[in-house]
C-alpha cells in the first residue's frame, strides 16, 4: 500500500513543519474563560502560528473554532493600527499622533475632575467622588491592567462608575 | 535554476522516503459537538482562505462541502419528530408513586448528529489512479497526498473521487484537499484539526491501532445500548477500499453526506470496455451494412 | 457573585472544569456548555464516557443537549420553579444526605421568630418596604435566633424538627413547589422535573457527587442570583459541595472576567471583595469601615439582622483590618499613615448604584461628560442596546481602546439609524489595542485559576497594552497636579505609580522591544502580592498581611501569586496531576493554590473521606494535619475535633467540623440570613415580561425589580396579547459576544455568516414564516429583521394549559465588520435585579411575523479571505503553509 505508483517531487521530498527553527511562546487564549493554554510560534519578529499547548492540564492542546482562530484575530488586515480621531460634529475620521491623543485625554480628564469632584456631601462627610466619568470594560483585560484602572481611576481620580462585563 | 531546470521540474523523481508506520484518522460521530475547531484549524495550519458567506440554513452548516478550500466540514443531521408524534410518558401522581426505572430509562425523543468529514486517504484511491501527472503520490505515511508543484489541473481526480472530496480552486485552478497535514507529520506533530479537536471525536494514529480502538469502541457502545453504532470504511467492500479515515456512525451514512455504498470507477471500467467495444463492433457492422448495400 | 457567596462564602465557581471528570451526574442548565465553553465540555464527556449522566435543561435543544442523557425544555425564565420542585422532591423523598446536612449547613440553625416567609404573605418575605421597593437590608427577621445560653452563639435544634430551624423553613417554603406545579409553570412535565431530581439524588452521597453547571442563562435573569442560590441548596442537601466531582461551576465568558472581579473595575468593590465605602456613618472613617465589617457595603438600615456583623469577629472576614491597610499601603505608599487614616478618605465614596446599566442612564440623560471604553461593545452588546447608542451620542468625548472599529467606535456615523454624524458631538479618540501575544501579564479563568501569558512580539503601529495606556495616562496626570496645593489632588499625587522596566524588556526570541516605555507587568503582579515594607520581602501568603501598615497588598486572596523575586507561580508549568484530577503546580489558584473551595467538606465530621471513590483530603492523625490532593481550605492543623471556647474569635471561633470558614458560622447556607437583597431564600417570580401570570402568589416579578424610566426602554405589560411569544438570547460557537473579536475574522464568519432566529415549525406555520425567509421580530422597544431558522429544536411548550412559542437570538451581529446584521439586544430590555444590577437579557416577550423592515441596511467592510502577512520569513517553499494557493510559485522555489 505505501508504494506508489508516481514519485515524490523534490519539495515532497524536502518537506517539513514551518516550525523547525521558531520561537515559542506561553499564552493563554484570549477569548472566553475556560483558560486555554496557548503555544505561540514567532520567526523574525511575527507570528507564523497559535494552537493549544498540549502541556497544559485544562487544554491538554485542544482548542475550540475561536481559540483556533486567534492567529486570524491577532494577524488581521482589518485591525486598527494608527491613532483615530473624530472631532466633534465631523463626519470623518482623522489620524493623530499616540502621544498627541494622551495628552489631550490627561487635559480632558483632569478638565471635568477638577470641576466636578465633590470632595464632601451636604451633611459635611468627606466623600471624595466624581461622577462625570466613567470607565467601563475589564473582562478582556490582563489582571494587572483591571488593577491599575481601579487604581488610578477610583484610587487617585475618585471616579466612582467603572464597570465591566462581569455583573454577578 | 536555469529555465532547463524549471522545465524539467515536473519530472524530476529524486529516491522516495522509506515507508513509516501508515497512519490515518478515526472520526468518532458520539463523541462530536459539531463545535468546528477542526475546519478552523484546519484553515489556521494550512492559511486556506474562507469560501464565502453563505447561509445554507441547513442545520448550523453553513461550510456546505469539502472543496479546494475546505478540507474538513462539519454535517449536521436534525432528526426529531413532529411534536404531535412526542412517546407517551409514564403517569404520575401526586404522591410520586411512578415508575422510577422506566422514567430514568426513557431514551431521549430526538437527536442532532454531527460529524466532520474529510479526505478519506482511500487505501486504493481513484484520485491516484486517475491522476495523469503524478502529482498525486501514497507518501510514506500511506496518506494519499497531493503534490501542489506538480499538478496542472486537469481535474481528472475531481471526476475520480466518489466522495467529492476535492474540487479545483478558482484561485490558481489547481486541484487541492487534505494534506493529511504531511508537513506537520514529517516533524511527528499531529494534524491540526485531530490536534485541536476538544472531545476527542477526530483521532489521528496508526491506521491499525485506530481500527482496533474503533472495532472496541462500537462493542462498549452496544454494551452501554447505543446499538446503532457501526463503523464505515473500516475494512474493504465488495465495491471499494478500506478508508484511511474512516467513521464510526449512527445512522445511514447519507445522513452524514457519506455515499452509502462507494465503489471505485475503475470498477466501471470493465464494462465499459465492453460496452465500447460492443458499440464498435455494431458500428462497424453497420457502416459495413451500409457499404455492402449500396455496392450491390 | 452573591448567589454563591451568600451560600458558601466566596463568589466564585467552588471547583474547576477538568474536576468534572470526577462527577457521577452532571446537571447542566442556564448554560449551553458544548458550544459556549467546547474545551471545558472536554470534562464533561470524560465524565459520561465513564458512566456519567448528563442532563441538560435548557429553553432550546442546543449542541449541549445533544450529548446529554436527558434533555427538557422549559419556558425561558422558569428555572427558579423547576430547581424549586427539585428542592421539594428531595425533601419530600428524604434523598438528601443526612449527615452533611446536620453537620455542615445551617439546616439546624434556628431562626428569629419575627420571620415571615414569602409563602405566608403572598412572594413578599418580611422586611419590605413597599415605598422603597426595597428590603430593609438584612432584615433582623432573617437573622439566627440567640442563643438563651450563649447570646453570641446562635439557637440549633440538631433534631432538624423545631418548626423555626432552617429545615423546616425550607420545608415549608417549597412545599408548593411539587413537580406538577412547577410543570404547569416551566412547560414540561412532573416526571421531567422527577427524573432530574431522581439522577442527582442517587448520584449523590458518600459514594457518588454530581455536579451543576450554569452560565449567564441563569445570571441575565431579574432572579438570577435566586437560581444560583438554589442550585447551592440542593448541592448542600445532596452534600456536593468540597467534593471531588460535586460543586457549582459558574462558566464565565471572558478570558479574565474572574480576574475582573477579583481585581475588580466594578464600583463597588475594592481588590479581593472588600466593600467599597459608602456614603454612610458605618463608613465615615476607617474605624467605623473596619468596626461594621462587611456589613454596611449593602447595609444603611438600623433593623439589621446583624449577622456580617458577625463575619468581623469569626470566620476569615475578621481579617479585614490588616486587608484594608494592607491595600491603603499598596495604592499610597508612604503617604498612607496611621494619623491620616492610612488615606482612607482618599477612596472616593460611594452614593448609590453606579453599575453599568444606571451610568448608561445617567449618560443618555447627559449627566456624563467622558466615558473610558476598554474592551467592551455596549453598542451592540448591552441591553436596549439603542439606548446604549445614544447615551454615547450624549458624551462630551469618548476614549475607545480596542483592536477593530466594533459598533461602539463607529457609532457616530455606521448605525443605519443615523442620518447625519454632524448632528452628533461626541469627540472620539480610538487607540488601538495590543493583542494578548504582544503584551504580558496573567488572566484568571472560570476556575479561579492565574495564568501568565507571555509577549510574543510587539505589538504594531501606535497599538498599545492597556496597562501602557493607564500607566502613561497616570504619569500623565500626575504630572498635571504635580504643583497642585490643593488637599482634593492629595490621592493622585501620592498614588503609588512606579512600573517601568528596569532594564529593557527582552522578548522570548531574544529581541529588545522597540516600546521602550512599556510598563513592567510583573511588578504590578508582585504589587496585587503583596510586600513587607520594611525589607520589601514579597508576601508568602495573605496570613501575613498586618493591620499596621507594616505590610502593602494590593489583593489579598491573589497573595502568594508571586511570593519571591524569580518565583511568578502564574508562570508554573508543571502539568504533573495529584490525586484524579488536580493539577496544584500549573497556574496559581486563588486562594492559597485551592483547587476544590470547601474542601474540608470532602472528609466526614471525624476527618475521614466520605469514601476511598470520592477521598481528596482528610486528618493524618500521626501528623496532626489535614493531608491530601488538593491545599486543604481549612486551617491545616486544626483537629476535627476542635471545638471554640466561648467567646472566641477569628478562625478560632470555627469549629473543627466546620468547612465553610468565610461564614461566620462555618457552615454552608440553606438559608441565608444575610447576602442577598431580595429574599433569604428563592422564590419563583415571572420575568418582568412574560406570557403568563404568576400562579404560586400575587406577586408577579420580583420586588426589587428597578427598570430604566427612558422614553425608549418601553416594557410589555404582564400577558400582553400583542407579544405573546417568549424569547431568548443566546452564543454561537462561532461567535463571540457581539462581535468584535470573530466578525472581523474570515474563517469565524464562514461558519456563521448571517443573523438570523431560531423558531419551531408550528410558529413559523402560523405566522406564514419560511424557512430561511425573513422575518421580522418586534418587542415593545423595536422591531429587528433576521432570516428564519425553522427548526424542531425549538419545541412548543405547554404552559397553564395553552401552548406557548419561543424564539431563540444570536447576539453576535451589528454594523461593524465582514458580516452585519441585526442586533438582537435592540429588542432586550434595560431592567435589572437588585442584588447586582444584572440584566434580564434572557427572557423577554415579543411578536414575529413575516417581512423585511425598509429600513437602511448596514454595510459590511471587505471580506480578508485569511491574515495575509506573506510568506512564513525564515522558511523555505517547501515548508510554506500548503494553503497559499495564490503563492504557488513560492511553493517552488528555494
Amino acid at each position: 500500500m505505501s508504494a506508489s505508483r508516481h514519485g515524490f517531487s523534490p519539495d515532497s521530498i524536502a518537506k517539513h513543519s514551518r516550525l523547525r527553527g521558531a520561537t515559542k511562546s506561553h499564552s493563554v487564549c484570549p477569548y472566553c474563560a475556560v483558560g486555554c493554554s496557548q503555544n505561540v510560534y514567532t520567526k523574525d519578529g511575527q507570528i507564523i502560528d497559535i494552537e493549544g499547548d498540549p502541556e497544559s492540564p485544562i487544554n491538554e492542546g485542544t482548542l475550540c473554532p475561536k481559540g483556533a482562530n486567534t492567529f486570524q484575530l491577532v494577524s488581521n488586515p482589518h485591525r486598527v493600527t494608527r491613532v483615530k480621531y473624530r472631532a466633534p460634529y465631523s463626519d470623518h475620521w482623522e489620524e493623530r499622533p499616540l502621544d498627541w491623543a494622551m495628552e489631550r485625554i490627561a487635559q480632558l480628564t483632569k478638565e471635568a475632575r477638577d470641576r466636578d469632584l465633590v470632595e464632601r456631601d451636604a451633611n459635611g462627610m468627606t466623600v471624595n467622588h466624581l461622577k462625570t466619568l466613567a470607565h467601563l470594560g475589564g473582562a478582556t483585560l490582563d489582571n494587572e491592567e483591571n488593577y491599575l484602572i481601579k487604581k488610578l481611576f477610583a484610587g487617585g481620580l475618585g471616579i466612582l462608575p467603572i464597570e465591566n462585563q462581569a455583573r454577578i | 535554476m536555469g529555465i532547463l531546470s524549471d522545465l524539467l521540474y515536473p519530472f524530476r523523481r529524486p529516491a522516495p522516503p522509506a515507508p513509516r508506520t501508515a497512519t490515518g484518522f478515526f472520526t468518532d460521530t458520539t463523541l462530536c459537538i459539531g463545535c468546528k475547531a477542526c475546519e478552523v484549524a484546519c484553515k489556521q495550519w494550512n492559511q486556506l482562505p474562507s469560501d464565502g458567506f453563505t447561509f445554507t440554513g441547513d442545520s448550523y452548516d453553513n461550510t456546505g462541502t469539502l472543496s479546494a478550500t475546505t478540507w474538513r466540514h462539519v454535517t449536521f443531521a436534525e432528526q426529531f419528530p413532529s411534536s404531535d408524534a412526542q412517546p407517551p410518558e409514564p403517569s404520575i401522581t401526586p404522591s410520586g408513586s411512578l415508575d422510577i426505572q422506566a422514567l430514568l430509562a426513557q431514551a431521549q425523543s430526538g437527536r442532532w448528529l454531527m460529524m466532520s468529514d474529510v479526505c478519506k486517504h482511500c487505501s486504493t484511491a481513484p484520485c491516484e489512479i486517475a491522476c495523469p501527472t503524478g502529482a498525486l503520490i501514497v507518501n510514506e505515511f500511506a496518506n494519499v497526498y497531493l503534490q501542489n508543484d506538480i499538478c496542472n489541473g486537469c481535474g481528472y481526480c475531481v471526476a475520480a473521487c466518489p466522495f467529492g472530496v476535492i474540487t479545483r480552486s478558482e484561485i490558481d485552478g489547481h486541484a487541492h484537499k487534505c494534506t493529511l497535514c504531511f508537513d506537520r507529520q514529517r516533524d511527528d506533530m499531529i494534524p491540526a484539526c485531530a490536534k485541536a479537536c476538544p472531545t476527542g471525536s477526530i483521532q489521528f494514529g496508526s491506521i491499525e491501532e485506530l481500527r482496533e480502538r474503533a472495532r472496541k469502541r462500537v462493542e462498549e457502545l452496544m454494551a452501554r445500548g447505543v446499538t446503532d453504532a457501526y463503523l464505515y470504511g473500516d475494512a474493504p467492500s465488495a465495491s471499494y477500499s478500506t478508508l484511511g479515515a474512516f467513521f464510526l456512525l449512527l445512522d445511514d451514512p447519507s445522513r452524514y453526506g457519506l455515499p452509502g455504498n462507494p465503489a471505485r470507477p475503475q470498477l466501471s471500467l470493465a464494462a465499459d470496455w465492453l460496452r465500447t467495444a460492443v458499440g464498435a463492433i455494431i458500428s462497424v457492422a453497420i457502416v459495413l451494412a451500409v457499404l455492402l448495400t449500396h455496392a450491390v | 457573585m452573591p448567589g454563591l457567596g451568600a451560600s458558601f462564602g466566596r463568589g466564585a465557581a467552588t471547583t474547576f472544569q477538568r474536576d468534572l471528570s470526577n462527577s457521577d451526574c452532571i446537571l447542566i442548565m442556564g448554560s449551553n456548555m458544548a458550544e459556549a465553553h467546547p474545551v471545558g465540555f472536554r470534562w464533561v464527556l470524560k465524565a459520561r464516557e465513564r458512566g456519567a449522566k448528563l442532563i441538560h435543561v435548557d429553553p432550546r435543544f442546543t449542541r449541549t443537549s445533544a450529548m446529554a442523557d436527558v434533555f427538557t425544555a422549559i419556558r425561558a425564565g422558569s428555572d427558579l420553579a423547576f430547581l424549586g420542585a427539585v428542592i421539594h422532591y428531595i425533601l419530600e423523598h428524604e434523598l438528601y444526605f443526612h449527615e452533611y446536612v446536620l453537620d455542615y449547613t445551617n439546616a439546624s440553625t434556628i431562626i428569629n421568630e419575627s420571620y415571615i416567609d414569602a409563602e405566608e404573605q403572598e412572594g413578599l418575605f418580611s422586611g419590605f418596604d413597599v415605598k422603597s421597593g426595597r428590603y430593609a437590608s438584612e432584615p433582623g427577621s432573617w437573622g439566627y435566633s440567640a442563643s438563651t445560653e450563649d447570646p453570641g452563639q446562635a439557637e440549633t435544634d440538631a433534631t432538624l424538627s423545631h418548626p423555626r430551624c432552617v429545615f423546616q423553613i425550607l420545608k415549608r417554603h417549597f412545599a408548593r413547589y411539587t413537580p406538577e406545579a412547577a410543570a404547569e409553570i416551566c412547560g414540561c412535565t412532573a416526571s421531567d422535573i422527577v427524573r432530574v431530581a431522581e439522577l442527582l439524588a442517587r448520584n449523590s452521597g458518600r459514594e457518588h457527587t454530581s455536579a451543576i453547571v450554569y452560565a449567564v442563562g441563569w445570571t441575565q435573569h431579574s432572579t438570577g442570583v435566586q437560581m444560583i442560590r438554589a442550585a447551592g441548596i440542593i448541592q448542600l442537601l445532596l452534600g456536593n459541595i468540597g467534593r471531588p466531582g460535586g460543586g457549582i461551576m459558574a462558566m464565565r465568558g471572558h478570558c479574565s472576567i474572574q480576574g475582573s472581579t477579583d481585581l475588580p473595575t466594578l464600583y463597588d468593590l475594592l481588590p479581593s471583595y472588600l466593600p467599597h465605602p459608602n456614603v454612610a456613618p458605618e463608613h465615615a472613617t476607617l474605624r467605623d469601615y473596619i468596626e461594621n465589617g462587611r456589613g454596611f457595603a449593602t447595609s444603611h438600615n438600623a433593623d439589621s439582622s446583624g449577622s456580617w456583623q458577625d463575619e468581623a469577629v469569626a470566620g476569615y472576614w475578621s481579617n479585614l483590618p490588616a486587608f484594608i491597610v494592607s491595600l491603603l499601603k499598596a495604592w499610597y505608599g508612604d503617604a498612607a499613615r496611621p494619623e491620616n487614616e492610612f488615606g482612607y478618605q482618599w477612596i472616593p465614596k460611594n452614593d448609590g448604584d453606579h453599575s453599568q446599566l444606571v451610568t448608561f442612564h445617567r449618560m443618555y440623560e447627559g449627566e456624563v461628560r467622558g466615558l473610558f471604553l476598554i474592551g467592551q461593545n455596549p453598542a451592540a452588546g448591552a441591553p436596549n442596546a439603542a439606548l446604549n447608542r445614544r447615551a454615547l451620542a450624549n458624551l462630551d468625548w469618548l476614549v475607545v481602546r480596542d483592536w477593530f472599529e466594533h459598533e461602539s467606535a463607529s457609532f457616530w456615523y455606521a448605525d443605519p439609524a443615523v442620518d447625519d454624524p454632524k448632528q452628533i458631538k461626541t469627540e472620539v479618540f480610538f487607540l488601538p489595542a495590543a493583542s494578548i501575544p504582544e503584551k504580558s501579564g496573567t488572566f484568571t479563568n472560570t476556575d479561579r485559576l492565574i495564568q501568565w501569558h507571555e509577549k510574543a512580539i510587539d505589538p504594531p503601529g501606535d497599538c498599545r497594552s492597556d496597562l501602557w495606556f493607564i500607566y502613561h495616562l497616570g504619569l500623565r496626570l500626575k504630572e498635571l497636579y504635580r504643583d497642585s496645593t490643593l488637599t482634593r489632588d492629595d490621592p493622585i499625587k501620592f498614588l503609588t505609580w512606579e512600573y517601568g522596566f528596569d532594564r529593557p524588556e527582552m522578548l522570548p526570541d531574544g529581541r529588545i522591544t522597540r516600546i521602550s516605555d512599556e510598563p513592567d507587568s510583573a511588578k504590578v503582579l508582585k504589587e496585587i502580592n503583596g510586600r513587607r515594607i520594611s525589607d520589601g520581602t514579597l508576601l508568602k501568603s495573605f496570613t501575613e498581611c498586618a493591620d499596621d501598615g507594616s505590610t502593602a497588598c494590593g489583593a489579598w486572596t491573589y497573595s502568594g501569586v508571586f511570593p519571591d523575586e524569580d518565583n511568578n507561580r502564574a508562570r508554573s508549568r508543571d502539568s504533573t496531576i495529584v490525586g484524579s484530577t488536580t493539577y496544584p503546580n500549573w497556574g496559581y489558584s486563588w486562594p492559597a493554590n485551592r483547587r476544590v473551595m470547601y474542601n474540608r467538606a470532602s472528609a466526614d465530621p471525624d476527618g475521614r473521606p466520605w469514601s476511598e471513590r470520592k477521598k481528596l483530603i482528610w486528618w493524618d492523625a500521626t501528623a496532626k494535619k489535614w493531608t491530601g490532593n488538593d491545599v486543604p481550605d481549612f486551617e491545616a492543623d486544626k483537629p476535627p475535633s476542635y471545638v471554640p471556647a466561648a467567646g472566641a474569635t477569628g478562625m478560632d471561633a470555627i469549629a473543627g467540623n466546620k468547612p465553610f470558614i468565610m461564614h461566620a458560622d462555618g457552615a454552608g447556607h440553606l438559608f441565608a440570613p444575610y447576602g442577598i437583597k431580595d429574599g433569604p431564600l428563592p422564590t419563583h417570580y415571572e420575568p418582568r415580561e412574560s406570557v403568563v401570570s404568576n400562579s404560586l402568589h400575587q406577586t408577579q416579578t420580583n420586588p426589587t425589580l428597578r427598570v430604566s424610566e427612558a422614553d425608549i426602554n418601553q416594557l410589555a405589560e404582564e400577558t400582553d396579547p400583542e407579544f405573546p411569544v417568549v424569547a431568548t438570547t443566546y452564543r454561537l460557537t462561532e461567535h463571540y459576544l457581539s462581535g468584535p473579536m470573530s466578525r472581523f475574522n474570515s474563517w469565524l464568519n464562514e461558519l456563521q455568516p448571517e443573523m438570523f432566529v431560531e423558531l419551531g415549525p408550528e410558529l413559523a406555520a402560523e405566522r406564514g414564516i419560511e424557512h430561511r425567509g425573513w422575518m421580522i421580530v418586534t418587542t415593545k422597544r423595536a422591531e429587528i429583521e433576521a432570516r428564519a431558522m425553522v427548526t424542531r429544536r425549538i419545541r412548543p411548550l405547554m404552559v397553564h394549559g395553552r401552548v406557548v412559542h419561543q424564539i431563540g437570538l444570536p447576539i453576535h451581529w451589528g454594523y461593524a465588520g465582514e458580516t452585519v446584521g441585526s442586533i438582537a439586544n435592540d429588542l432586550t430590555p434595560m431592567l435589572m435585579g437588585l442584588n447586582v444590577s444584572m440584566h434580564e437579557a434572557k427572557t423577554f416577550t415579543c411578536n414575529v411575523r413575516t417581512g423585511r423592515l425598509r429600513s437602511k441596511p448596514a454595510r459590511a467592510i471587505p471580506v480578508a479571505q485569511r491574515p495575509d502577512s506573506g510568506p512564513v520569513p525564515e522558511t523555505p517553499g517547501f515548508a510554506q503553509p500548503e494553503g497559499r494557493l495564490d503563492r504557488a510559485g513560492l511553493q517552488r522555489k528555494k
